[in-house]
């Protein structure tokens, strides 16, 4: 328990967030499948109250994109890039753990909103955030949202993002200067390369949402009008800051999902990717482009023809770099010798949906097309085959790849491929119908709908695929429970990849790589025409490893972020100050501390 | 599946329409490529080693071309479109100002003088202007078949202009989250001949209907007077309330609450006793008025006309 609390060993913080991501990705599924249930019937539904629904809605998408989807991501990224590059750890292992800490302490408090009530004098299930995951000024001031939702909105996402920024940081610095020798940057696996753009886009893109929380804030506690025509603020600042991170942010989630595709799809077709140069260069290009695209969240707020014309033009451009990415995938494939292992039948899946869903896209870009379809349901189809489609199927086809390597522990195929096909056809049946509720009519975020508008049967298919959906990633949590009781006989390379974490035994022991390697070439691991194989490493270190022990440090100093957001929620100055003494008291110690046990 | 009703919407449906059938067609490709590549190259045993092929520039360079060719064919509609829907209506325009509330709908005449609340009468094959604006939070005037959407923010003012094709009733709805109740705040637009609709700005424009002398609607009259309903409504010489709409014509409106029910005897008499049940955070509290009183206020509400 002890060595959990303090470790800094990237694989156990790996796993940590693994878990964590996963619960809160199940909490996130049932506010999903709630929604779901009560849009089922027209005129009221299953009796959910308006209030409610608009808690879960905003609940579930701050939760699948800022605690499912990122730290899903996260788990991979601390788990698999220290041993893809050849390294013993992150750059900064305390740093790493703050890192979990504070974004397991932010997604709590974010949570604890739901039963909260109470102590604001209010039921149960009314004081959670109820703006939207988007939260658009002045809906969030003061006046239209008098009680304590928003502030823990605004608060738990400003603590999520020291979490964000913290662990960005810290892999650009482990990627840029940890690599292995002769690991040159075009010789990094595409997960390695796509992790390095995706922190990149989040130590640029974090900080623009902190500042529109941080004047939210201010808007809210201090009586400011940055965002409140009634004083003179611009309620479409808000829009512009939010979505210059939040377009970014729609990269940062789908970027790792296609790096773990093209990891997995060279190793069940035995045949390099097809065109690495490329696919690395479009992922930079996705992530420029990613910074010039964000005001076609914002067509019908009327910005003007000239505006939308060049927003609307660079958004298509960005189909260009996607296309060739799926492109060279197929061109992957061909040629191959295929397994059809559920990791592959995932990673296949993504290519398959992402299209539908990058091809709903290029509607949206298209900025009077998406005067019909923004804010309807439409838009919320088109995300979720992104989001469900692209970056879920991807990750579960990681989830698969890596959990040899992460536990030792096969999981079972066979419940794998029913864990597959009933996600598949769950989420056309949940995500398809979407589309024509949303071009009929049905704007998104209602918790009702008349019967005349001629939806239903399209709600009542979405309501039947959300549930199959929900009974798919059941068999996969009773796959990933019970390997625990399987036998751990994962051998060091059981899909016969190519890249270095298979080049050490599943699980690695503590200190990854017995020598580091040298590196000679993309596919350390294959025969090519030009290189052989790496020869193997030694069984056990020819010399003693010195490894980081574990630090108190990161999780006291986490401790002090909810305390610090606690006092501002409660308006309480002495609680707040205590907050900032922890994380002051917790810095200090923590830069003092002799780090080598 | 638009059925588009004005030029407006014919405009996006076209631009729609075009998109969609270049995406099937790119769908169709990929993702047969997709498929047979799966059917031909599914591992078998004892076969050899596949060859390691790293690229194909000729190919690299074709499949990055392609998308960029197609996507001009789309762009250039699109940039036409922008500036065809850029909500400047032609000279002689009938302008109408829409102002958004929580969550109910606004509508000003300026050059006919008068006003409506959340149905929107308009006249067909006429050019409309529509300012918009927003009294709260931001809200989206969307009609699918006619026009929209444009959002009605504070201290700021958006336009779209359209013509509406034919006569009939349009359904639409605030597409911009907006609070409690953003899923009821919804509008008809009712287009008519030019004389249907002269006859209904006449009717707008006459002083609201006096009861006769004791009608049941009188008796009504008096409840009004000496219940809360002056200080949130007005009703043109008997009460002059800003908050809630305008009542001086509300018996001639098809729905109450924002569209969200029929005019009825019925949904009068339960949207009167508890508004808030019926539309959540609807800012009208529940009214303690007996039960006489009660119908003689909604035999009033209904003879206004």
């Amino acid at each position: 328990m002890k060595s959990w609390l303090t470790t800094t060993d990237h694989k156990r913080i790996g796993l940590l967030y693994f878990w964590t991501a996963f619960g809160f990705f199940l909490i996130g599924g049932l506010e999903a499948l709630i929604i779901r249930a009560q849009l089922v019937r027209p005129d009221g539904g299953l009796g959910v109250s308006a209030e409610t629904f608009n808690q879960l809605f905003t609940m579930h998408g701050t939760t699948m994109v800022f605690l499912a989807l990122m730290p899903l991501s996260a788990a991979f990224f601390n788990f698999i890039i220290p041993l893809q590059i050849g390294a013993r750890d992150v750059a900064f292992p305390r740093l790493n753990a703050f890192s979990y800490w504070v974004f397991l302490l932010g997604g709590l408090f974010l949570n604890a909103s739901f039963i909260a009530g109470p102590l604001f004098g209010a039921d149960r299930l009314s004081v959670a955030p109820d703006a939207g995951w988007f939260g658009y000024a002045n809906l969030t001031s003061r006046q239209f949202s008098p009680g304590p939702n928003v502030d823990f909105w605004l608060l738990g996402l400003q603590i999520l993002g020291i979490a964000s920024l913290a662990a960005g940081f810290n892999f650009v610095v482990t990627i840029l200067n940890m690599r292995a020798p002769g690991m040159r940057m075009l010789r990094l696996p595409v997960f390695t390369w796509m992790t390095l753009v995706t922190q990149f886009l989040v130590i640029t893109a974090f900080p623009v949402i902190t500042v529109a929380l941080v004047l939210l804030m201010f808007d809210r506690f201090f009586g400011t009008h940055f965002f409140l025509p009634a004083g003179g603020g611009d309620p479409i600042l808000w829009q512009h800051l939010f979505w210059m991170f939040g377009h970014p942010e729609v990269y940062i989630l789908i970027l790792p999902a296609m790096g773990i595709v093209s990891e997995v799809l060279p190793t069940f077709s035995k045949k390099p990717l097809f065109g690495y140069t490329v696919v690395v260069y479009s992922g930079v290009v996705i992530a420029f482009l990613g910074w010039s695209v964000w005001s076609h969240h914002m067509f019908s707020t009327g910005l003007g023809p000239i505006a939308d014309s060049v927003f609307a033009g660079t958004t298509m451009l960005i189909a260009i770099p996607t296309g060739v990415k799926i492109f060279n995938w197929i061109g992957t494939l061909w040629g191959g010798q295929i397994r059809f292992t559920t990791s592959l039948l995932f990673a296949v899946g993504f290519i398959a949906m992402f299209i539908i869903g990058g091809l709903s896209g290029v509607t949206h870009a298209s900025a009077p097309s998406d005067l019909q379809q923004t804010d309807t349901y439409y838009v919320v189809a088109h995300i979720h085959y992104v989001l469900f489609g692209g970056t879920i199927l991807g990750l579960f086809s990681g989830i698969y790849y890596w959990w040899p390597k992460m536990t030792g522990r096969f999981l079972s195929e066979g419940m794998g491929k029913v864990h597959f096909w009933l996600t598949l056809i769950g989420m056309n049946l949940a995500f398809f119908p979407m589309h024509f509720s949303g071009l009929l009519g049905m704007p998104r975020r209602i918790y009702t709908y008349p019967a005349e508008l001629g939806v239903t049967r399209f709600n009542q298919l979405s309501t039947i695929g959300a549930f199959i959906i929900g009974i798919a990633t059941l068999v996969f949590f009773w796959n990933l429970l019970r390997t625990r009781w399987r036998p751990s006989n994962a051998p060091a390379n059981p899909w016969g990849g190519a890249t270095l974490e298979w080049a050490i035994p599943s699980p690695p022991p503590v200190y990854n790589f017995t020598v580091i390697p040298t590196i000679a070439s993309r596919l350390p691991l294959w025969q090519t025409e030009r290189h052989g194989p790496m020869t193997p490493l030694p069984d056990r270190p020819p010399a003693p490893i010195h490894m980081p022990g574990g630090s108190w440090w990161p999780i006291i100093t986490a401790f002090g972020l909810p305390i610090i957001a606690i006092g501002a929620l409660a308006h309480l100055i002495p609680i707040v100050l205590a907050g900032a003494a922890v994380v002051i008291v917790g810095i200090y110690r923590w830069a003092f501390e002799p780090f080598e046990m | 599946m638009f059925a588009p009703r004005s030029d407006f919407s014919t405009e996006l449906a076209g631009l729609f329409t075009n998109i969609f059938w270049w995406a099937v067609v790119v769908f169709v490709i990929v993702e047969m490529l997709l498929l047979i590549a799966l059917a031909r190259f599914r591992a078998r045993p004892g076969a050899a080693h596949p060859k390691p092929v790293h690229g194909h520039t000729a190919l690299e360079i074709g499949w990055t071309l392609a998308p960029a060719l197609i996507l001009v064919f789309i762009a250039v509609p699109t940039m036409r479109a922008i500036f065809a829907t850029s909500g400047h209506a032609p000279e002689g325009a009938l302008r109408v100002e829409v102002i958004g509330h929580q969550w109910w709908w606004e509508y000003r005449y300026p050059t006919l003088n008068i006003s409506a609340y959340n149905e929107l009468h308009l006249p067909v094959r006429t050019p409309i202007q529509v300012d918009m604006t927003s009294a709260d939070v931001i809200h989206s005037f969307w009609v699918p078949r006619l026009g929209g959407k444009r959002d009605l923010i504070q201290g700021r003012t958006n336009r779209i202009a359209f013509r509406a094709d034919s006569t009939g009733e349009y359904w639409g709805q605030c597409a911009e989250f907006c609070g409690a109740s953003h899923a009821n705040m919804r509008l008809r637009v009712f287009v008519e001949s030019d004389s249907a609709f002269q006859r209904w700005v006449d009717q707008q424009r006459a002083a609201p209907a006096t009861p006769a002398k004791g009608s049941p609607a009188e008796a009504g009259l008096q409840v009004f007077r000496r219940s809360a309903c002056i200080g949130c409504h007005t009703i043109a010489g008997v009460a002059q309330g800003k908050v809630g709409p305008d009542l001086s014509h509300v018996g001639g409106r098809a729905t109450i609450a924002g569209a969200l029910f029929p005019n009825t005897t019925e949904t009068l008499h339960r949207w009167i006793t508890n508004a808030p049940s019926l539309k959540p955070g609807a800012l009208m509290p529940p009214q303690n008025v007996s039960p006489q009183d009660l119908d003689a206020l909604i035999a009033y509400l209904q003879s206004l006309k």
